[in-house]
């Protein structure tokens, strides 16, 4: 038998958890490989939590803090307020949250800091459900998507939060996708140094939740742009950029199919949705012209 | 030092400033807004060097504590009522995390029905969330108390965070000359705050409150019990520092007349006042009555409730929250338990009252003290609370009669 011990190069140890092909652990790496360590992180309770650690252990090389479901904003905007009136103001204070603790429960004290315009980075790792706690339908769970508790199929569109927060008028909101690693490491870094509040809310496909081969991780992601089903773009001072152009998109079924969640789908579902995403598409399309 | 005209709200807030907590978030409710809107003005104007926080909830507000108290600093908000509920949650963080805030709470009564007005039922439903409990009876008391709790809830023996209590309007909205002592001497009784054992630090880092296994989930709780126990020796010590410093002094518990008397009432808050004047008035007559007064609820100084009632024949208890489903009020269980742990066998009656906002005006403190006299005298001692202010015609309040619905 061999001892194998090996450090880690990054800022977050290996053997983490993490489901085999799960989207939120190469975006935890991704995220922190961009922020340096001088950054202090708040996570939830959900998936992410893999990486706070258990007992004495954390996965992670930098200063954090596991909060409740529901209060990751207030947590980060006290830190950086306790920073700040130390004179602190190198450091970037990173609240890593699942759809669940973000879009729901979490819903109201993130708005409280985006209004407050709180220098925070927000991260919202979208993988559509509450996957910690066994597949639950989340607010941002799409329509006709099978989940424990809409076992027939979800017969109500998603939210779409990053809406709310530009209604925030937050100086940096944008849209990422695992599968365009380029586009979203440029988005952390923007959003590191927006000066305010900076929301990201990162498409995370889950292979355990959606019901796909975990060797497909990635291609689920770029599926789900390609298919405008989530559109890649950024929003900085109010001005709409789309940053991931498609201009052949692929019919939405291409992307629903790769997923058993979306089995019982009925036709005309499916072509609810595919008329959904366009019409979303083409109002991002003038708002980013205009 | 300065005389000022101040209510509880305006003693808390000023207490606050002496301590120069630095970020502030509070969300208002009534009887405590006056403490966020005061706080927000001494940011303001410049007399605090804070950041305050516009949260939009009491959940927010705490969290927004814990997370810049984990950077090392002193922080400071306030609530009542539903707002502490809403806490909830988070208290148990806070007191878990070993962070030392210092938070005064408005006392009022808990939905539902609605009211606004004092009772104890908010701060009672958080008696086991790990935070220590004292109650003042008066503003300067709020003002003294709040000050003296950052000392105990950042001693490294106690690292627990603490409530100072008061009775929501009461006390809050009463105004009295409070003596308020100079920044100066403030600062040379409390230093400035030094995070210990939990922190956020970039150059030290570590990651706080993961999932912890059953194999070690107790030996942190019992790390907060021992907390708990050095606070009964803690708070004594910090309260005579305080009185050479300030000159006023505090104890766990205040007993007024108990010496040789045949009856005492076990007070809680701004009723402790009243209680006295009852007793002063019962003496007069000839009755040897007498007061205990718990300042320190959480921890409960069973041992010095004993030793102070060692004596006394009867003893009776003015719970200000209901206490359901229990026999009775939650300071009363409390007290029978203190005392039977003697193998006494004292009668200890559990009086319900003052429940939202109803004066617990001295004839009805005297009806409590004329039950426990004819217990004294020979009457039955009752197990269950006896709820010594409720109306006759309790039973048919909103009644409203079967099968008229329009
Ligand atoms: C107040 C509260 N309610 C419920 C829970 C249980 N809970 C823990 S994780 C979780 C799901 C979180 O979902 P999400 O934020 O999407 O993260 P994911 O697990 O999908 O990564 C829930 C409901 C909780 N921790 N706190
Ligand atoms: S359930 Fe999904 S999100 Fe959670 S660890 Fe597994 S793959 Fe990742
Ligand atoms: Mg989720």
């Amino acid at each position: 038998m061999y001892a194998i011990k090996h450090q880690a190069r990054g800022l977050v140890s290996h053997g983490v958890s993490t489901c085999q092909g799960c989207a939120l652990e190469l975006a935890v790496r991704v995220i922190l490989d961009v922020l340096g360590e001088r950054t202090i992180i708040v996570i939830p309770p959900g998936c992410a939590a893999l990486f706070s650690g258990f007992g004495n252990e954390t996965a992670l090389r930098i200063p954090g803090v596991q909060g409740n479901l529901e209060n990751s904003a207030a947590i980060a905007a006290g830190i950086r307020a306790g920073l700040e009136v130390q004179g602190k103001d190198d450091i970037t204070v990173l609240a890593l949250a699942g759809d669940g603790g973000t879009v729901d429960i979490g819903l109201q004290s993130l708005s409280g800091a985006m209004e407050r315009g709180d220098r925070i980075l927000y991260i919202c790792y979208d993988n559509e459900a509450y996957m910690n706690t066994g597949i639950q339908g989340s607010g941002s769970t799409p329509y006709g998507a099978r989940t424990t508790t809409t076992p027939a199929g979800k017969p109500t569109f998603r939210k779409n939060v990053l809406e709310i927060a530009v209604a925030h008028r937050i100086p940096y909101v944008a849209s990422a996708s695992i599968a365009y690693l380029e586009d979203f490491r440029r988005k952390i870094a923007r959003a590191r140094d927006a000066g305010g509040t900076a929301y990201i809310h990162l498409h995370s496909p889950c292979p355990t939740g959606w019901g796909y081969d975990p060797s497909q991780t990635i291609r689920v992601a770029e599926l789900a742009v390609q298919t405008l089903c989530w559109p890649l773009y950024e929003v900085v001072e109010g001005k709409t950029r789309i940053t991931v152009k498609v201009n052949k998109p692929r019919p939405v079924a291409e992307y629903l199919q790769t997923q058993s969640r979306f089995r019982s789908m009925t036709p005309e579902e499916i072509d609810q949705v595919q008329r959904t995403v366009e019409a979303e598409y083409q109002r991002l399309l003038e708002r980013a012209e205009a | 030092m300065v005389r000022k005209l101040l209510d509880g709200n305006g003693a808390a807030a000023e207490a606050m400033r002496l301590a120069r907590v630095q970020v502030i978030a509070a969300y208002p409710i009534t009887p405590q807004s006056p403490i966020a809107e005061k706080l927000s003005q001494f940011v303001a104007d410049g007399t605090l060097k804070a950041k305050y926080l516009r949260v939009e909830s009491e959940h927010s507000a705490m969290s927004c504590l814990i997370g810049a108290q984990l950077t090392g600093v002193r922080t400071g908000t306030a609530t009542s009522s539903v707002g502490l509920a809403l806490m909830h949650e988070v208290l148990g963080v806070a007191s878990g995390l070993r962070l030392p805030i210092v938070m005064p709470v408005v006392n009022r009564s808990l939905v539902s029905p609605w009211s606004l007005w004092c009772d104890h039922q908010d701060t009672m439903a958080e008696r086991d969330s790990g935070w220590i409990q004292l109650y003042a009876a008066d503003a300067q008391e709020v003002l003294d108390l709040t000050l003296l709790a950052y000392r105990v809830a950042e001693d490294p023996r106690v690292l627990t965070p603490i409530m100072v209590c008061m009775d929501g309007f009461f006390v809050s909205h009463t105004s009295q000359p409070v003596e308020v002592p100079d920044q100066e001497a403030v600062d040379r009784f409390l230093p400035p705050y030094r995070p210990q054992n939990l922190y956020l630090d970039v150059d030290d880092p570590m990651f706080v409150n993961d999932l912890t296994p059953p194999a070690d989930f107790t030996e942190m709780r019992y790390q907060q019990k021992v907390g708990f126990e050095a606070a009964l020796e803690v708070l004594p010590e910090v309260m005579d520092e305080f009185a050479r410093h300030f000159g006023r002094r505090y104890d766990l518990v205040e007993t007024y007349r108990c010496e040789d008397a045949e009856a005492v009432l076990v007070t809680l808050g701004s009723m402790s006042g009243t209680g006295k004047y009852v007793v002063d008035q019962l003496r007069a007559q000839g009755q040897k009555v007498g007061l205990l007064r718990v300042v320190s609820f959480r921890p409960f100084p069973a041992d010095r409730v004993r030793a102070a009632l060692s004596r006394v024949p009867v003893v009776g208890v003015m719970d200000r929250s209901a206490g359901l489903g229990a026999e009775v009020g939650p300071v009363c269980t409390e007290v029978r338990a203190a005392l039977s742990a003697e193998g006494r066998q004292v009668p200890v009656v559990g009086f319900v009252g003052g429940l939202g906002g109803r004066d617990l005006a001295p004839k009805t403190l005297a009806a409590a003290f004329s039950r426990l006299l004819e217990i004294r005298a020979g009457a039955p001692a009752p197990r269950t609370s006896q709820w010594i202010d409720v109306r006759a015609d309790a039973l048919q309040l909103r009644e409203v009669p079967a099968g008229v619905r329009h």
